[in-house]
């Protein structure tokens, strides 16, 4: 059982007032808070041992590279990869889309197909279309439904020996909804496609397995898992990683170095060019070290139960109108008031302390579906409260009275 | 009345207003009684693309001075636009030119006018100078 008002001690932030009410922080899905343990790991960094990493035969050169590497083994073991060299370390899901898109270039060519979902976060479609326009292949889209779930059987019959690529949310971020990723992987693999799961929403909800999916490249950010911002990480076979070409020239991705040929370094390294962002990786560890000993089973159901109550004590508001209603959803509640516009309802619930986000959270599709310019999207974590969502439920009471 | 009077006029207005609550409810009143645009101006060529709300900016030169109509999709962006339109239309281009928007921040408003909410508001402001600029130069 999780006790959230001991967890709630652990981040700072939950007590702070914002236009004079208690912060009520419901834009989790956006970027989740920090507990003291994260931050507490920040600070240590530079207090005690900052310092270049891999290259350094001094004392707190060492010590960087040590617990470096050790957040490198904690994602390993917490993703369960089979390799720590698997693990890459980024700036975040972005870039650990755009590293692997980068890399299919050298791979795909002229009428080869690769396969997105209408779900989509832009930042898992936009890549791809580029790798598209600049190999010519094409990009064929799995439709959704009106409750927000894929169509399966349109995936079936997208699928073929063309297929090269998917690339799919493993939760959708606009509306919540759990993809059935383990089958759209064995599907793929049937026909000798490779598979890219985005687990930027999954990753504060689910304890994945990536060998148990057997998925080729799973991708996720740890300021979605109360981690800090501009850190990432993309876990890829080490089969497919050896074949794909380095992403990014510079230091610590060589061997050797020589004006006729330069030899790259070995797996992780040759996609980690540059002096990487050695706190943020740290404490990266430690906010999935944070999570996992809260545990991921406590963590899910809990959030199940914010999702009920809320879902429930919304739909009591006359009008509102929930999108995304699959049965396999995590803590995300998108909705709308019938004739309000939703960035209207979000600038009065921030005047009430509330932080929600409104507008098509880069998922324009998904907007596009529903014929709507955006939703409200209230998302929770496991340091949220069923008080809390009493006032979120009185806020858009009070926003659909002004507004209407 | 100059621009200046009439933002003055505003912000004596708005003092009015107790909290937050009051100051709402009077923009989203303006948003909803005025109308703004000719339905014909509603074009995709009048459109300002904000990622939250959008606008819609059409200017005229009449006499001299230009007139400005807008809307927008989202009433409280609406009501905003319904001050700025107050005070920027109906004036010379010259004096829109070297208008300033710093009442804004004086009616406790500025966030609506800051480049992060997204709403079109920054970029109508910048349409309305560069229409005025455009019509500067016709008359030079």
């Amino acid at each position: 059982m999780l006790k959230v008002e001991n967890i709630r001690k652990d981040f700072p932030i939950l007590s702070r007032h914002v236009n004079g009410k208690p912060l009520v922080y419901f834009d989790n899905a956006a970027t989740s808070q920090t507990p003291q343990q994260v931050i507490d790991a920040i600070v240590d960094y530079y207090s005690n041992y900052n310092a270049n990493i891999h290259r350094g035969v001094h004392t707190l050169s060492q010590e960087a590279t040590d617990k470096y590497e050790a957040a490198r083994q904690t994602i390993q073991n917490h993703f369960n990869a089979k390799h720590a060299h698997e693990i890459i370390f980024t700036s975040g899901t972005t870039h650990s889309i755009n590293l692997v898109a980068n890399g299919f270039s050298a791979l795909l060519k002229k009428g080869d197909e690769v396969i997105v979902s209408t779900l989509e976060h832009h930042s898992n479609i936009v890549p791809w279309q580029m790798l598209c326009e600049r190999t010519g292949a094409i990009l064929k889209v799995i439709p959704m439904n009106v409750e927000g779930e894929l169509v399966m059987s349109d995936y079936d019959a997208l699928l073929s020996n063309k297929t090269k690529l998917v690339f799919v949310n493993h939760i959708s971020n606009a509306l919540g909804t759990i993809n059935p990723i383990k089958e759209i992987i064995d599907k793929a693999h049937n026909v000798g496609a490779a598979v890219l799961v985005d687990g930027a929403q999954a990753c504060p909800h689910v304890k994945t397995d990536v060998q148990a999916l057997d998925v080729d490249f799973y991708v996720a950010s740890a300021h979605k898992m109360c981690g800090p911002t501009g850190v990432g990480v993309l876990y890829g076979k080490e089969v497919w990683l050896n074949k794909l070409p380095p992403y990014q020239g510079g230091g610590e991705m060589i061997a050797e170095v020589t004006f006729k040929k330069t030899t790259y370094a070995e797996l992780p390294h040759k996609f980690e060019a540059g002096t990487p962002n050695i706190c943020g990786g740290i404490a990266f560890g430690a906010a999935i070290n944070y999570m996992d000993n809260i545990g991921f089973d406590a963590i899910a159901s809990y959030e199940n139960e914010l999702l009920d109550y809320g879902t429930q004590k919304l739909l009591e508001i006359e009008g509102l109108k929930i999108y995304g209603t699959s049965k396999h959803k995590t803590s995300v509640i998108s909705f709308n008031l019938e004739g309000i516009h939703p960035y209207d309802v979000g600038t009065i619930l921030d005047k009430m302390g509330i932080a929600v986000r409104t507008g098509h959270h880069c998922a324009q599709p998904i907007m596009d579906f529903y014929k709507i310019p955006g939703t409200i999207r209230a998302s929770f974590a496991f340091y949220n409260t069923k008080t809390e969502i009493d006032a979120l439920v009185e806020g858009v009471k009070k926003a659909k009275m002004m507004l209407s | 009345m100059s621009i200046q009077e009439i933002q003055e006029e505003i912000i004596d207005e708005f003092s009015m207003f107790e909290d937050w609550e009051e100051r709402y409810q009077y923009m989203i009143d303006l948003g909803k009684d005025l109308p703004l645009i000719d339905q014909q101006y509603k074009t995709e060529n009048n459109i300002i693309k904000g990622c939250q709300s959008k606008v819609w900016v059409h200017a005229e030169m009449n006499a001299d001075k230009v007139e400005f109509t807008a809307d927008s999709d989202a009433i409280i962006t609406k009501g905003i636009i319904a001050i700025l339109i107050r005070t920027f239309s109906n004036q010379h281009p010259k004096d829109i030119i070297e208008a300033n928007t710093d009442f804004i921040d004086k009616i406790g408003l500025k966030d609506h006018l800051s480049p992060t909410r997204a709403n079109g508001l920054v970029s109508m402001v910048k349409q309305l100078k560069m229409y005025a600029i455009a019509y500067q130069t016709q008359l030079n």
